[in-house]
């Protein structure tokens, strides 16, 4: 967990004050929507189809349970009973009143949780492995660089008003479960072959109108140097980015049009006037954030435990296990994904009591911590091995043990056209269905790894571009009509799916995707052989054909 | 930002109404004759022609306590009078998500 300091408190109780007032300047014609909607932006308050939506960040995806707890609170007081979980480690409120809105930040404010940087074009919040600090193999807790980084861009005029919006993304492991490759700035943490510790550094991911897979601009930057490079290029980005058109100004753009190699020259002289000055960060710096994440005081556990060698003979707890729990790098730990993909129901979706007996469960089983993962899942970080059945029946009873971890039905969809002002068409619903048809666990484990995203417009916020098999929702003469691609992904080798053939309405896109994965299971090599894998060996093509010969 | 009225020429292909969402609770609202907003559809003014479309606009968006982003959304008139919205999106902004809340497991 991580402890903020008097000056973060200060600071997110100051910023709700000062919106309780502009709210009410608002809501008394002081203030004209033009004038608030900036101010409102700034504090994660968006305008949806049906109501406000409101976002809170989870910075780098870890919660304790009092904050899980407000969360639910917040959701069961000034909403309808649920949140919805995010790629982008966040919460979203669908339902919440502009006039109970200063409540609801100041009631979360209490637990130290805030909106400020989840909208508007500034540092958003910076994102991290769901898996920080408890994934074996990992080089060092990333949370510790997101935190330096969160502290660092947090109102830092340079990064406030940016040409667009700036997203962060740092991993530690080799395998990415932070997506870094579609981010304006993608960390991840290495070492060197003196054993210090750095940063290789991707810039220019990105997916929306124009996907980009970001590329490498440096190698190694030392991490008390890791700061100066960042500002080294925002300044380039800050000097060159397109102001004036606004699909034209992320950094994917810019790196685009400069090319890579520019890019990191100008990037590179940058860093050389700046990269001993201020920002270059002392040891007591980093060893003070370090200090304020603290570690559960594990026990001396056994490999395997009793408990879980008696649970072995239950065949549904066996699913779970051997699909919802990972090792953990302490002996006789393991981290627990939470599957938020129930059959038939919206992806990300949890109930206020949900969330509450949630965090019962954390605080039992946990040591009181919650993760917050990009594929819209939770995860408890830190489960006794022994406690694995205990704890599998009670999330079973809360409907939260569906044994779907990044299998077809563990799907991520934006909100769609059901939520979202922005929408084409809609996404929930595909989801739904296609959860439906691949309800049977034999039948979902049988295809094995295989993530859908969903999307139901070009900004691309169900990430359709990177998924395995991505669908995006456009409309056509009044309808929805649905585009799909196969062959994305989104990890360490992040690539951009391709379409394989016209699109398809809203009633077909079930059965294309079922053509497609029957394609896949005939033309596999082996059972081995992920979808992913068959994709890159044989191209789009076979597939076309399959799934296009009858239609 | 750039007033709806000022966005491009108002051009409407039938039956609108002026819809936005009410400012201090964000949930959608019309339009009504009486220049007011209701919740109801039923009780939207209709317009038949741009003229009128731009007038229910401009004195919509002159509203902005009251609600906002105003915008003119195309609707079906019955041969009862009963007015329905005119495309999905409408529909749903209209009965609400089409997928069941999870509220309501
Ligand atoms: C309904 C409210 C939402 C609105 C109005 C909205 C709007 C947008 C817009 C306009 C963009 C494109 C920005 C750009 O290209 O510069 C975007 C991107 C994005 N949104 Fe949303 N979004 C919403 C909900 C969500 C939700 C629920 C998620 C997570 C499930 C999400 C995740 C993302 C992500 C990850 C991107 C970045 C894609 C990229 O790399 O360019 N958004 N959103
Ligand atoms: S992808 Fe489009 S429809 Fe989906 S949430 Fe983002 S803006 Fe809305």
């Amino acid at each position: 967990m991580y402890a903020y300091d008097e000056i973060d408190r200060t600071l997110v109780n100051e910023r709700v004050s000062e919106f309780r007032d502009q709210v009410k300047r608002r809501l008394s014609g002081e203030l004209t929507e033009d004038e608030f909607k900036i101010l409102r932006l700034q504090n994660g308050v968006y305008l949806q189809l049906h109501a406000y939506m409101f976002r809170v960040a989870i910075p780098y995806g870890t919660l304790a349970t009092n904050q899980l707890r407000a969360l639910a609170h917040v959701a069961r007081k000034y909403d309808r009973g649920y949140g919805h979980f995010t790629t982008r480690q966040n919460i979203q409120f669908n339902w919440i009143k502009l006039a109970e809105l200063p409540d609801a930040l100041e009631d979360l404010a209490k637990v130290g949780i805030h909106a400020m940087q989840t909208s508007g074009n500034n540092m958003r919040n910076v994102t991290s492995d769901q898996w920080a600090g408890v994934a074996p193999g990992e080089i060092e807790d990333p949370r510790i660089w997101s935190e330096l980084i969160r502290q660092h861009t947090t109102l830092h005029p340079e990064f406030s008003f940016l040409p667009r919006k700036f997203k962060i993304a740092i991993t530690a492991s080799d395998h990415d479960r932070a997506a870094i490759k579609i981010h304006d700035i993608g960390l991840k943490l290495i070492k060197d072959e003196k054993g210090e510790t750095g940063f290789e550094v991707l810039v220019g991911g990105g997916l929306g109108r124009t996907p980009f897979i970001g590329k490498t601009i440096k190698h190694f930057v030392h991490g008390r140097d890791i700061l100066s490079y960042i500002e080294a290029i925002l300044r380039v980005y800050n000097q060159y980015g397109r102001r004036d058109n606004i699909y034209k100004a992320r950094i994917k753009i810019l790196v685009h049009e400069l090319g890579i190699e520019k890019f990191s020259r100008e990037v590179e002289e940058e860093w050389q006037q700046i990269r001993n000055s201020s920002l270059q960060i002392d040891d007591e710096v980093i060893e003070d954030i370090r200090s304020r994440f603290t570690y559960p005081a594990y026990e001396k556990l056994p490999h395997m435990p009793d408990e879980l060698r008696q649970a072995a003979a239950d065949a549904d707890f066996e699913a779970w296990r051997k699909n919802s729990v990972a090792p953990h790098k302490v002996q006789g730990y393991s981290i627990v994904t939470i599957s938020l993909k129930p059959i038939g129901k919206p992806p990300g979706d949890a109930t206020a009591e949900q969330m509450d007996a949630l965090a019962d469960l954390a605080d039992k089983y946990s040591f009181g911590e919650i993760r917050v993962g990009h594929e819209q899942n939770l995860a408890l970080p830190h489960v006794a091995k022994r406690d694995l059945p205990a704890l599998w029946k009670a999330l079973d009873k809360l409907g939260l043990a569906t044994p779907n971890v990044n299998l077809i039905t563990d799907i991520i969809a934006c909100p769609g056209l059901d939520y979202c002002s922005l929408a084409n068409a809609r996404s929930i619903p595909i989801a739904q269905e296609l959860t439906r048809r691949f309800a049977n666990h034999e039948l979902a484990n049988l295809i094995g790894r295989l993530h859908i995203n969903i999307s139901g417009c070009i900004n691309a916020c169900g990430h359709h571009h990177v998924g395995h098999i991505g669908i995006l929702g456009v409309e056509k003469n009044g309808e929805e009509v649905y585009q799909i691609t196969i062959g994305g992904r989104a990890d360490e080798g992040a690539a951009l799916g391709n379409l394989i053939g016209p699109g398809v309405k809203f009633d077909e896109v079930a059965d294309v995707i079922e053509d497609v994965v029957e394609a896949y299971l005939a033309l596999r090599e082996r059972p081995e052989e992920l979808f992913i894998d068959t994709v890159k060996r044989l191209g789009v093509e076979p597939f076309k054909e399959r799934v296009y010969a009858t239609r | 930002m750039t007033s709806p009225l000022e966005q491009k020429k108002i051009k409407i292909a039938g039956p609108s109404v002026v819809t936005a969402n009410r400012t201090w609770d964000g949930i959608v609202v019309y339009r009504t004759a009486a220049k007011s907003w209701s919740a109801d559809l039923s009780e939207a003014a209709i317009v038949r022609n741009s003229d009128e479309a731009k007038a229910l606009l401009a004195e919509s968006v002159a509203d902005d306590v009251g609600a906002i982003g105003p915008y003119i959304a195309p609707v079906q008139v019955g041969a009862d009078g009963k007015i329905e919205p005119g495309n999905l999106r409408e529909q749903i902004r209209r009965t609400g998500v089409t997928i069941g809340q999870s509220a309501q497991v």
